[in-house]
């Protein structure tokens, strides 16, 4: 089979391991070869998260510029900064509520114009999924479970060989049973986000 | 029970590199386990703690990686199976200890994990320890996937047992932090009692002994070197007539590349797993049977100076080339594209890269860099203290969250090289410029590495300020245990040493203990060290927010707000204190009162006193 090769990129604290790892759990249900890399150490101190992961048959667990099949980014100016991750076969889902980093916050950067930055990014690649996961988490229950709408909305793509239920299973075989409910209906609000864009 | 214990042989898990080499280990029936954590290294000893603490394995968080060697060398020359882990730099701490050892040799298999970090993601540089392997005159093991990882930890103790040397592996980031599928084994049980037999010819290494255990290492060497030789991880694929000798994660790349540029036929690869003793037979069949080679490997040429050095004693002159190859340099970690675009070039194949978009029109980006949280206990320590000295002082700072320190308007780190350098340092920069010196520290760097520096300054009559960050964790990494921590927070015995009483049995006559959320306080404290004639040490003592709120929560959590009517827009807050919680609204400074933890520094630090409680 092709191989598959999907970015994750969004700021310390959103969940961006978990979700490369369930992805990556989720091929292993489906007996596909996967690898997985993820930054670990000073990134998590409100710094950029990158994770990984590589579907089958690949070696590798990292991705060279120009060659992601799929980047998800939590955080719309983080999909700007990983853009060049992308070529024009590239899927893009990403959030568009912003975390504004401190430098911004205190008047001392300047943050891109969201709308502007989805657009120049619709021009760029192949597709553009752009939703706002932060709503459709705390619909789910949790400010949290930002990550897992984009795994749902991941699932809805049809550009990964792994199919929704296999990710759900993976979330559950992750997750304490008491958090099952609201990730699932996050994952599920996402993938049905998904697919009205 | 803990993850990594509750596979069957044969299960196949999706695991980290480092919960792969911990398997490994627990498979090989591993006994004893010593470590000082850090990037990337970790998640080994993490397991390890964890592990231990339901069942019969002895893990340690030792004081530092020389002190971890040492410890383990103990339990090795008894017979148990040992094993050591560090990042790279951790090794240049336990370099002294090894390079002996390996002359007395163990009994127990000993497996020593070095942790590169090419590309720098949390290190202060990025050495190779390949050269470790060969100023040790030690076995080295180098895995390209998790796999590999656990089957050469397992490897490694067998090794070591067979040639009675401690065995290194060494991993790099990719290797740590990647996940990938591996297959349980069967686990070995553990054998937790050793026994010891004297023997001064062999481990009291005066140097009437120790010319005949360098005598012994090198015949052990040329053992190694056969045992390389024939190793299945030294392997060759393929029968292309166009060489490539790789090792490492680079070797993923040189496959993948190889896939993308359709070339496995034209090409053979020669897999070094068991790199060191560098297996000169298995090298040299290789060279005889291809036309040309390309080495490709991370960091420094040491390969490719093997290669060349052996096919020049054997005559050969084929075409060996490496560094210089396209992007194949000194600097940074491989990655796919700079690999397939090297040996594209290197064998005139055409590269069917993807072109990634252009990115000429997209808007500069603000930066994101990682920050002190909010509530840091540090951050206010900087700002009282930067608020008495200035920018004229010289800050020399150590390894640790507060390295952070370094970012404006904080702007207090101006000089670190290692664990342990700023106490030391501080002597020379204030004997060379007669200024203000306040060395920042840690508590856990103070225990590993800076209490030797602080007894010296004390010897050695230098004038200058010693500030230990006490957060009462080792934060950086994870929050592992050390010597001052309260062990009782963790349900154990508590065996904590008072960082006071060290810096007073050092002789050191000015200490203040201080709450550095009093900003006053904190403030007074300087102004007396640096008053006195010699070395004076302040305590800064608050435990870390993130640890805190594992171990010990506060009752409740009362965040701060920003009265508006008093708010005179001076933004010192913002300006010279810059906790994350803050941010601007319609011109204003705001406080997010979820990121908000009540700290009360910023309300010391307005001069309106326009910062309170929130009601």
């Amino acid at each position: 089979m092709d191989t598959k090769r999907i970015v994750f990129v969004g700021v310390g604290g959103q969940g961006n391991l978990l979700s490369s790892r369930v992805l990556g759990e989720a091929a292993l249900l489906a007996g596909l070869p996967v690898n997985v890399s993820e930054v670990h150490g000073m990134a998590q101190r409100g710094g950029v998260v990158e994770s990984a992961v590589v579907l089958g048959g690949a070696l590798s667990s990292i991705v060279s510029d120009g060659e992601a099949d799929v980047l998800i980014s939590f955080e719309p100016s983080e999909t700007l900064r990983a853009l060049g991750k992308c070529s024009k076969e590239t899927t893009v889902i990403t959030n568009i509520i912003s975390l504004m980093p401190f430098t911004v916050m205190v008047g001392k950067g300047v943050y891109p114009n969201i709308k502007e930055a989805l657009e120049l990014i619709r021009s760029k690649v192949k597709r553009l999924i752009a939703l706002n996961a932060d709503a459709l988490a705390q619909e789910a229950g949790s400010a949290m479970a930002v990550n897992i709408v984009m795994l749902g909305a991941l699932a809805q793509s049809n550009t990964v060989p792994v199919t929704a239920d296999q990710m759900k299973e993976a979330l559950r075989q992750n997750l304490k049973p008491k958090l099952w409910d609201i990730n699932l209906k996050a994952f599920d609000l996402g993938f049905e986000a998904a697919s009205k864009i | 029970m803990h993850e990594l214990l509750k596979g069957k042989p044969g299960d196949r898990m999706l695991l980290l590199g480092n919960e792969a080499i911990t398997r490994g280990a627990i498979e090989a029936g591993l006994a004893f386990a010593s470590a000082y954590p850090g990037t990337p290294s970790s998640e080994v000893a993490l397991n390890f703690y964890q592990i231990k603490q339901e069942t019969d394995l002895y893990f340690e968080y030792s004081i530092n990686e020389k002190v971890a060697l040492e410890v383990a060398s103990g339990a090795a020359v008894c017979g148990l199976r040992t094993m050591v882990t560090m990042k790279h730099v951790g090794l240049n701490v336990a370099a002294d200890p090894l390079l002996t050892l390996a002359y007395t040799g163990v009994n127990g298999g000993m497996v020593v994990l070095t942790a590169d970090d090419p590309s720098l993601f949390s290190s202060q540089n990025e050495q190779d320890n390949r050269y470790y392997a060969r100023i040790s005159g030690l076995p080295m093991f180098e895995p390209t996937t998790p796999q590999e990882a656990k089957d050469m930890t397992i490897a490694a103790f067998d090794l070591s047992e067979t040639l009675q040397l401690p065995v290194l592996l060494r991993t790099t980031t990719r290797i740590n932090h990647s996940r990938g599928v591996v297959t349980l084994g069967e686990v070995k049980p553990r054998k937790t009692q050793g026994s010891f037999t004297k023997d001064p010819m062999r481990y009291v290494t005066v140097p009437a002994v120790s010319r005949n255990l360098h005598v012994k290492l090198l015949q052990k060497f040329d053992q190694a070197l056969d045992l390389a030789n024939a190793s299945p991880f030294n392997e060759i694929v393929g029968n292309g007539k166009l060489g490539i000798i790789t090792q490492g994660v680079s070797f993923c790349y040189v496959q993948d590349a190889l896939d993308d540029l359709k070339a496995h036929e034209a090409v053979s690869v020669l897999k070094l797993g068991f790199s060191y003793p560098f297996p000169t037979k298995l090298v040299e069949k290789f060279l005889k049977k291809v036309d040309k080679v390309l080495i490709v490997e991370e960091l420094e040429p040491i390969m490719e100076e093997a290669v060349k050095a052996l096919a020049q004693s054997l005559g050969l002159n084929l075409s060996i080339r490496g560094k210089g190859v396209a992007q194949l340099n000194r600097l940074f970690e491989n990655e796919p594209a700079r690999v397939r675009t090297a040996i594209a070039e290197y064998f005139g194949m055409s590269n069917p890269a993807k072109t990634k978009v252009d990115l000429a029109n997209v808007p500069p980006l603000p930066g994101r860099p990682p920050n002190l949280c909010p509530g840091c206990p540090h951050r206010s320590a900087f700002y009282a203290i930067k608020k008495v000295a200035g920018d004229e002082a010289i800050y020399p700072s150590d390894i640790g969250c507060y390295t952070l320190g370094m970012l404006p308007p904080l702007s207090a780190a101006d000089f670190l090289i290692c664990m342990g350098s700023s106490v030391s340092s501080a002597g020379g920069f204030a004997r060379a410029t007669g200024k203000h010196v306040i060395a920042f520290i840690g508590d856990s760097t103070f225990f590993h590495s800076g209490m030797t520096g602080l007894a010296n300054a004390v010897h050695n009559n230098h004038k200058f300020t010693l500030v230990i960050l006490d957060n009462e964790t080792t934060a950086m990494t994870g929050h592992q245990p050390h010597p001052g921590v309260d062990m009782a927070l963790l349900g154990q015995p508590n065996t904590r040493i008072s960082i006071e009483e060290v810096v007073r049995g050092m002789g050191v006559k000015q200490i203040s203990v201080v709450a550095p959320r009093k900003v006053k306080d904190m403030m007074e404290a300087v102004k007396k060290s640096l008053e006195f004639d010699g070395v004076s040490v302040i305590i800064s003592k608050e435990i870390c927010p993130l640890y805190a709120k594992k171990v010990a929560p506060p009752a409740k959590v009362r965040a701060f707000t920003v009265n508006q009517s008093r708010c005179k827009n001076h933004r010192d807050c913002v300006n010279l204190f810059a906790c994350p919680a803050f941010f601007l609204e319609d011109n204003r400074v705001q406080i997010n009162e979820n990121l908000c933890i009540g700290c009360a520094v910023c309300s010391q630090v307005c001069p309106e006193n326009a910062i309170l409680p929130k009601k």
